[in-house]
């Protein structure tokens, strides 16, 4: 095997349909990029799913001087009626623990959660601060007789239960992995119909050579490699220039988020290179799959 | 060297057959033109021995090899037995004397160090010397053939098949291809040339196999062109 005249062929088919390598390169780069954030948003999802559902506890929000919910009725918790409610709800069925946060230390919790965020921070004071407790539950996904019973408790402004809200957030990020993976799929098929037309122009622009070589007895291998590595060096080109775009997502999108909404926990590089090097396997698999269905048509041997 | 036992073609989508119940034996080292007008089968003989088509019913054997019994896959090593040369020269313009003929080595996976030797050495056999670096526009038609000719023998096959070499040359420059063919007959390839030019025919004194409808209608050792008629 001859690599440096294989290698001039692929240069110089490359170089004939530069419009058309240019078009897949993009195409590939965009799709494989797709792919590849709909993969480290699935990554971040399960490391969230799993920080956060360990951590998940209900809060039971009690009335304070200006709370405005109709159940206070414009009254405040007395300092008895917040025992008796401890007592009742340590005494319930399903819970592990019941912790009470008076309003300074809810203050300094929401100041660490939302360090990254100073003008929000600067905006509270601790008198806007809610007092609650903590109710920790044996299983988290047993939520619901507790919540009920405390609702509308005199001197219960409002009961939530975190994974309610993370779930909420989970099912936005759901929804925008389905659509980066959507959008790639369409993207990869987008690109294997532009590839299979390259290797069909380069067919075509290539006849004679190739007559030639079947005539003189050159192995199918000889004939079709040239175009197979014209779809393999386009699909690295744009599998490198997705992996530009998932590191650029990576420092710019990810960690921006992660700041602002308190992840918890972060993408680490090693999950992006995982990432980064599944798409490149996928984008080089297609090309060569797509040449290799097209040169079956188009390149009789 | 060559042996077609009762072939049959037939096209897809033509009723008649393009050659019809053809037998016939071509031993090593012989030259045999193969006569007749257009759409006589000649095309298609050279094609089947090729294995560019297969036969609908019969069997051919070249080199020995029993082309129904022989796998795709090996369908490249039969060609590289095997010479080519077409009226069309079917040179690539964008590649010089010397890039032609080693391109057909080159393809086959042939080093480089014995390439640099073969290639002038059949330059030199056709007649070419002192011409590998023009291109084939600068060359003229029995020039370029020359060129095709040299390509098709670079490999040193058994057999060499012309597919009409001298028809679009005019019949002075003609003799000159027919001595190289000669020459390259002589060094022990079987040479199966097709051809319409009479005058060729009848100056080498070779065999002649004439087909007509697909059938052959003569079979002659040391034959003319029409004789016939």
């Amino acid at each position: 095997m001859r690599a440096n005249f294989i290698f001039s062929e692929v240069w110089i088919g490359l170089r004939r349909n530069l419009t058309m390598t240019i078009a897949v390169v993009i195409t590939v780069a965009v799709g494989m990029a797709m792919l590849g954030i709909g993969l480290m948003i699935n990554a971040q999802v399960t490391m969230m799913q799993g920080f956060w559902y360990d951590k998940v506890e209900v809060s039971v929000f009690l009335c304070g001087k200006n709370t405005p919910m109709p159940s206070c009725k414009g009254k405040a918790i007395s300092a008895q009626q917040t025992k008796d409610l401890q007592g009742e709800i340590q005494g319930m069925t399903g819970v592990e623990q019941v912790l009470y946060e008076n309003q300074a230390a809810a203050y300094a919790n929401f100041q660490k959660t939302y360090a990254g965020n100073k003008l929000l921070v600067e905006a509270m004071t601790v008198d806007d601060m809610p007092t609650s407790f903590r109710v920790k539950l044996k299983d988290p996904n047993n939520y619901q007789p507790i919540v009920q019973a405390l609702q509308g408790k005199a001197g219960v402004s409002q009961v939530t239960n975190q994974k309610d809200l993370v779930n909420q957030f989970f099912g936005l990020l759901d929804k925008l992995r389905s659509g980066a993976l959507a959008v790639a799929i369409v993207l990869v098929l987008a690109a294997a119909l532009l590839i299979g037309n390259t290797v069909r122009l380069s067919a075509f622009n290539r006849r004679r050579e190739t007559g030639i070589m079947r005539l003189v007895g050159a192995s199918n291998l000889y004939i079709q490699l040239p175009f197979v590595m014209e779809g393999v060096i386009s699909g690295l080109m744009g599998g490198v220039i997705a992996a530009v775009m998932l590191i650029v997502a990576k420092v710019f999108l990810f960690e921006e988020i992660a700041r602002y909404f308190a992840f918890g926990s972060q993408l680490g590089w090693d999950s992006v290179a995982s990432v980064i090097t599944l798409t490149m396997v996928i984008g080089v698999f297609i090309c060569v799959l797509a040449s290799f269905v097209t040169l079956r048509r188009y390149l009789r041997v | 060297m060559i042996h077609f036992d009762n072939v049959t073609k037939v096209y897809t989508n033509q009723n008649r057959p393009a050659l019809d119940h053809v037998s016939v034996d071509v031993d090593k080292g012989e030259f045999v033109f193969l006569v007749g007008p257009s759409g006589s089968g000649k095309s298609t003989f050279l094609r089947l021995v090729l294995k560019e088509e297969r036969p609908n019913s019969g069997a051919i054997h070249v080199a020995g090899k029993d082309l129904a019994r022989l796998s795709n896959f090996k369908v490249p090593h039969l060609r590289r037995r095997i010479g080519c040369v077409f009226q069309d020269f079917r040179l690539l313009p964008n590649k010089n004397v010397y890039e032609n003929v080693a391109f057909a080595l080159e393809v086959i996976g042939k080093p480089r160090r014995f390439i640099r030797k073969v290639v002038p050495e059949v330059i030199e056999l056709v007649g070419l010397e002192g011409k590998a670096h023009r291109m084939p526009d600068e060359l003229s038609g029995g020039e370029q053939q020359r060129v095709a000719m040299a390509r098709a023998f670079v490999n040193r096959p058994m057999i060499l098949l012309a597919d009409e070499p001298t028809g679009n040359i005019d019949p002075a420059t003609s003799i000159g291809i027919m001595k190289v063919l000669d020459r390259i007959n002589r060094t022990g390839t079987t040479v199966v040339m097709a051809t319409h030019d009479a005058a060729i025919v009848d100056s080498m004194r070779k065999r002649v196999v004439e087909l007509e409808d697909g059938k052959i209608v003569r079979d002659q050792s040391r034959g003319v062109y029409g004789q016939a008629y």
